[in-house]
């Protein structure tokens, strides 16, 4: 191991290096000095300073929490409130007996185990010198009650706090969310300024997608404290700015409508407002009263929620998957006549069944004798499966995929709540690469009557409704008002108006001819209501099994969806409605949407077509 | 082997001696890291609510630290040299990766999930990037020419942007002074120095504006005036100085904190422990700790004085150099004259990792100097 020389001049070199020693321990003793005078500075000249700040009057700051915004709905309804309530709140760190303390406060106050155990379960993820709330919104017994005991109980005090209340509980559940205590790991993520004070966070909904606005700029006060930390003045304030309100586009008349409307039924209504994409109704039901999750759910309560075969706490309308059964039809017969595989008066005829060839297998039409000879509008009227399978052969499941997509299949609507769903348009690309396996001209087929692998959320479905009333001009769903979003997009996805009126007059007879599947709903109106039923399947069908939906147990029985907007001529409101396990489209889900859109059109004055006025005429 | 012979006959070692010897351990520098290991103790018993869990674990880590660095010493310095450019190039490889699927903690990416734990490779780069630097410069003759300076330069700044960009700003300087070091004793012109000391002003609003993140931007301004933002980041600075200051010369005493106690004092037993430690042990306190600090420095610039290879001196003296520019950019953070960078106090701050690297850094140091060969002339 001898070292290698290089031509250098090593006793140069060394004298060089000691001097760069020498140099580097000389600035280090600069600099050390450096701090030892800051060190001198702080400690001497200024520890009388430092010594009254620290000792004998302490410096707190304490900071100011800002008062959430206050969520509106389009009419000024309000969704989401602050209310001062008197909670009791303990602080571990101050009690010395603290299960002792609570028995006390038990046999005093009739507090139920529920609450005790609620409070263990904030415990653990609190600070133990920050107080954790027992009992929230205290009735003025309970007031009176501590009161007078509160001598005996240190480290236990009730204070008046801003409270998050949901007036209209599970009805917009969905929408709205809620706010929670803010747990450790979301602690991690936040601001520390920001939230140095603040207890609660949006979980879910608007209250979550909007957090940063609704929660405001944290404020402060310096206040002068004595030894014990006791306040004694306030020496400088910097008020808090309080959150945003945030006015949404919901309606809540027209949302409690459609809640009601779907009545026993769980589903999802979303309405859309086709000029702006403002969100009219979002409904998923059941919901949930939203209230409790605010001050802490209680965790029997929690596993209700979660446990119930209804799902009240699945946002039905956002991240609900289901095939779009025949509600696909009116768009696969614009991409039938765009691809120009037919024309508007071109007939197949449907014998009840099809085959493909060399195949034994009878992809079946709902009408078992058949439609006869139709065109793509009586296709699309009278919902005839035989037709909309052959055009999907004609099509072939690539196009399909690409003319779908336009109209946002398969792909997130981009509505500013958190969590949606993109659901599934399925191509020979997807298949391949999620299944390893080939797509079977088959599945063209049922894709072309919206079973398969095809799903759609509700607001997915509403949107490319809208999009469709809108001439392609694509709609962009959102919730909260004065966005900038409302003037919308341009882009435009280019469809020929004649096939765009072939289509529209197609569901135009789906509501107001005598042989359309939703004929019921068309009456009573001066206006046209457009509209599509469609029936997605639960559970397959075998071969020769006939489906008979009496002996269907509930829940198996076919989800009933509906399409539709209005007025035909000139579309103002778009409606997506699916009913889980409602049977048939045309009977169950088809009336829900005609109650939306009755009360929209009934009280929204009819805009007029704008017509040119002639100069000359006064 | 009779130069070894030779060498035995000057100077005659006895037992004690010889057993140090074949444990490789430069004696002064132990014992001084040994003090304020024991005193970092102390100190983070009284930071840290006096949870004597706490400091198992902390005694835990230095014992490991230790055994590293132990470990290390026995290692000849010509194995460093010869994987000098190895152990860099997958430090970088590693903080690549760490860019690529990191773990993101507290909004930064510096770690790599390893499943049973987390590494942080930008450590490493802290012992790696000198030993590289050493290893290019020490084969050619001193001073280093223009070319050599810049693909130095190049050499410091990848590692560096890498880890800033984590963001970790304070790993980051440590990582660009340990290399910047290696130059400026492999005898960097003055004139250069200055050169780059002007050219860093000029390029000082450039990192203003588009290099440093919102809250690097916010500490600064934060520092020359604290009370605008009592609530985020000047609230560890006002609450550090009037930690600091009520501590006066004498100090209020041994668990005496106040500050800590109260939870006025965020950090206290990490970044922000010095203060707890100037509160409690006042001016005094404060001056005999900068004073072991220095003897240490001074020892490992001694140890790199004596050392008999370039690429051992260069290596030895920036290590040294380090260590300072982590006693100053803590202290200084602390004491609220330097911005607030997540730099701990070495050897005494509560955590694992700055910890392991010092102590690893300490260990070449020792090998450098336990490793000599006899060289005649």
């Amino acid at each position: 191991m001898s070292r290698k020389f290089t031509i250098k001049d090593n006793s140069e070199e060394s004298r060089l290096f000691l001097g760069r020693i020498l140099a580097a321990f000389a600035l280090i003793l600069v600099l050390t000095a450096g701090l030892i005078v800051r060190l001198m500075y702080l400690q001497i000249v200024g520890h009388q300073h430092y010594s009254t700040l620290a000792k004998e009057n302490s410096i707190k700051i304490e900071p100011t929490v800002p008062s959430r915004g206050i969520i509106y709905d389009k009419h000024g309804k309000i969704l989401a409130e602050n209310t001062l309530t008197y909670s009791l709140e303990l602080i571990p760190e101050q009690i010395n007996d603290l299960d002792g303390t609570l028995v006390r406060l038990k046999n005093l106050l009739n507090i139920s185990d529920e609450k005790i155990e609620l409070f263990e379960k904030l415990r653990k993820r609190q600070k133990k010198f920050t107080g954790i709330p027992l009992l929230t919104n205290m009735s003025q017994e309970e007031l009176a009650k501590f009161a007078v005991a509160r001598p005996f109980f240190h480290g236990v005090d009730f204070h008046l706090r801003q409270i998050r209340r949901y007036p209209y509980g599970d009805l917009a559940a969905h929408v709205v969310g809620y706010v929670g205590r803010i747990n450790e790991d979301e602690m991690k993520e936040l601001p520390i300024a920001e939230y140095r004070g603040s207890t609660f966070i949006g979980k879910l909904g608007i209250e979550s997608a909007y957090e940063k606005e609704l929660h405001g700029i944290t404020g402060y006060s310096e206040i002068e404290t004595n030894v014990q930390g006791r306040p004694l003045k306030t020496l400088k304030e910097v008020n808090p700015i309080a959150g945003t309100n945030l006015h949404l586009t919901l309606d809540m008349d027209l949302q409690e409508t459609a809640y009601n409307a779907l009545d026993k039924f769980n589903g999802a209504v979303v309405a859309i407002e086709i000029k702006t994409g403002a969100v009219l109704v979002f409904v998923s039901r059941p919901g949930f009263d939203p209230n409790p999750f605010v001050v802490g759910i209680s965790n029997p309560a929690y596993q209700a929620l979660q446990s119930s075969p209804d799902q009240p706490l699945y946002n039905r309308a956002l991240r609900g998957l289901y095939p779009p059964g025949s509600t696909i039809k009116p768009f696969m017969a614009m991409a039938g006549l765009d691809y120009n595989v037919v024309s508007a008066q071109q007939q197949l005829f449907c014998p009840g069944y099809y085959q493909l060839p060399n195949s034994q297998h009878r992809y079946r039409d709902w009408k078992k004798t058949g439609h006869g000879s139709v065109n793509v509008s009586e296709a699309v009227t009278q919902s005839c499966d035989v037709y909309f399978y052959r055009l999907a052969g004609m099509l072939g499941i690539d196009h399909i995929h690409t003319f779908l997509q336009k109209f946002g299949f398969g792909e997130k609507t981009g509505i500013d709540l958190v969590g949606e769903k993109a659901g599934l348009l399925p191509s020979k690309e997807w298949k391949m690469s999620k299944k390893n396996q080939i797509w079977f001209p088959g599945e063209t087929l049922i894709t072309g009557i919206g079973q398969g692998y095809h799903q759609v959320t509700p607001l997915q479905l509403a949107k490319a409704t809208a999009t469709l009333a809108n001439k392609g001009k694509i709609v962009k769903p959102h919730l909260v008002a004065n966005r900038g979003s409302e003037n919308a997009s341009q882009e435009i996805i280019p469809l020929k108006p004649a096939n765009i009126s072939t289509v529209i007059n197609a569901m135009v007879n789906v509501v107001h001819s005598n042989r359309g599947t939703a004929r019921s709903i068309g009456t009573d109106i001066d206006y046209q209501i457009a509209g599509k039923t469609g029936t997605a399947q639960v559970a397959g069908i075998k071969q020769n099994a006939t489906y008979n939906e009496r002996q269907t147990e509930a829940k198996l029985r076919d989800h009933a969806l509906f399409i539709s907007f209005a007025p035909a001529d000139n579309p103002q409101i778009a409606v997506a409605v699916i009913a889980e396990n409602g049977g048939h489209g045309g009977s169950v889900a088809a009336p829900i949407a005609a109650k939306v859109i009755k009360q929209y059109l009934g009280n929204q004055p009819l805009p007029q077509p704008i017509k040119p006025i002639p100069a000359n005429e006064h | 082997m009779n130069i070894e012979t030779r060498r035995e006959q000057f100077h005659a070692p006895n037992v004690v001696e010889r057993l140090l010897s074949k444990l490789h351990i430069d004696i002064p520098l132990f014992l001084c890291l040994l003090i304020i290991s024991l005193l970092s103790f102390v100190i983070l018993y009284s930071a840290g609510s006096q949870d004597i869990d706490l400091i198992i674990r902390q005694a835990l880590r230095v014992g490991l630290a230790f055994l590293l660095m132990v470990v290390l010493a026995h290692i000849d310095p010509y194995q460093f040299k010869h994987f000098s450019a190895v152990l860099f190039g997958i430090g970088i490889i590693l903080l690549i990766a760490v860019f690529l699927m990191g773990y993101t903690g507290k909004g930064a990416t510096r770690w790599l999930d390893l499943g049973f734990f987390r590494f942080q490779p930008s450590e490493m780069l802290k012992i790696t990037t000198p030993m590289m630097i050493a290893w290019y410069l020490a084969d050619h003759a001193l001073p280093p020419r223009p070319m050599q300076l810049l693909i130095a330069g190049v050499l410091i700044i990848i590692p560096t942007l890498l880890i800033a960009k984590q963001p970790d700003l304070g790993t980051a300087i440590l990582v660009a002074s340990s290399g910047a070091a290696v130059l400026f004793f492999a005898g960097l012109s003055w004139r250069f120095l200055l050169a780059i000391f002007a050219s860093l002003s000029a390029f000082t609003p450039i990192l203003w504006n588009y290099l440093l993140h919102d809250y690097q931007r916010a500490r600064i301004i934060t520092l020359l005036n604290p009370e605008a933002d009592p609530l985020g980041n000047g609230y560890h600075i006002i609450q550090s100085k009037i930690a600091i200051g009520s501590g006066g010369v004498y100090g209020k005493g041994w668990l005496g904190s106040k500050q800590s106690e109260l939870e006025f004092l965020p950090e206290s037993s990490t970044d922000f422990i010095f203060a707890v430690f100037a509160e409690e042990f006042g001016l005094f306190g404060c001056l005999g700790l900068l004073t072991l600090y220095l003897l240490v420095i001074g020892r490992c610039l001694y140890i790199a004085s004596q050392a008999q290879d370039t690429y051992s001196r260069l290596l030895a003296s920036s290590l040294a150099f380090t260590f300072f520019v982590y006693v100053f950019v803590n202290i200084g953070m602390v004491i609220g004259i330097l911005p607030v960078v997540g730099v701990p106090l070495p050897m005494i701050s509560y955590g694992g990792t700055s910890i392991v690297t010092l102590l690893a850094g300490f260990g070449i140091l020792m090998s450098i100097q336990t490793h000599k060969k006899f060289i005649p002339g």
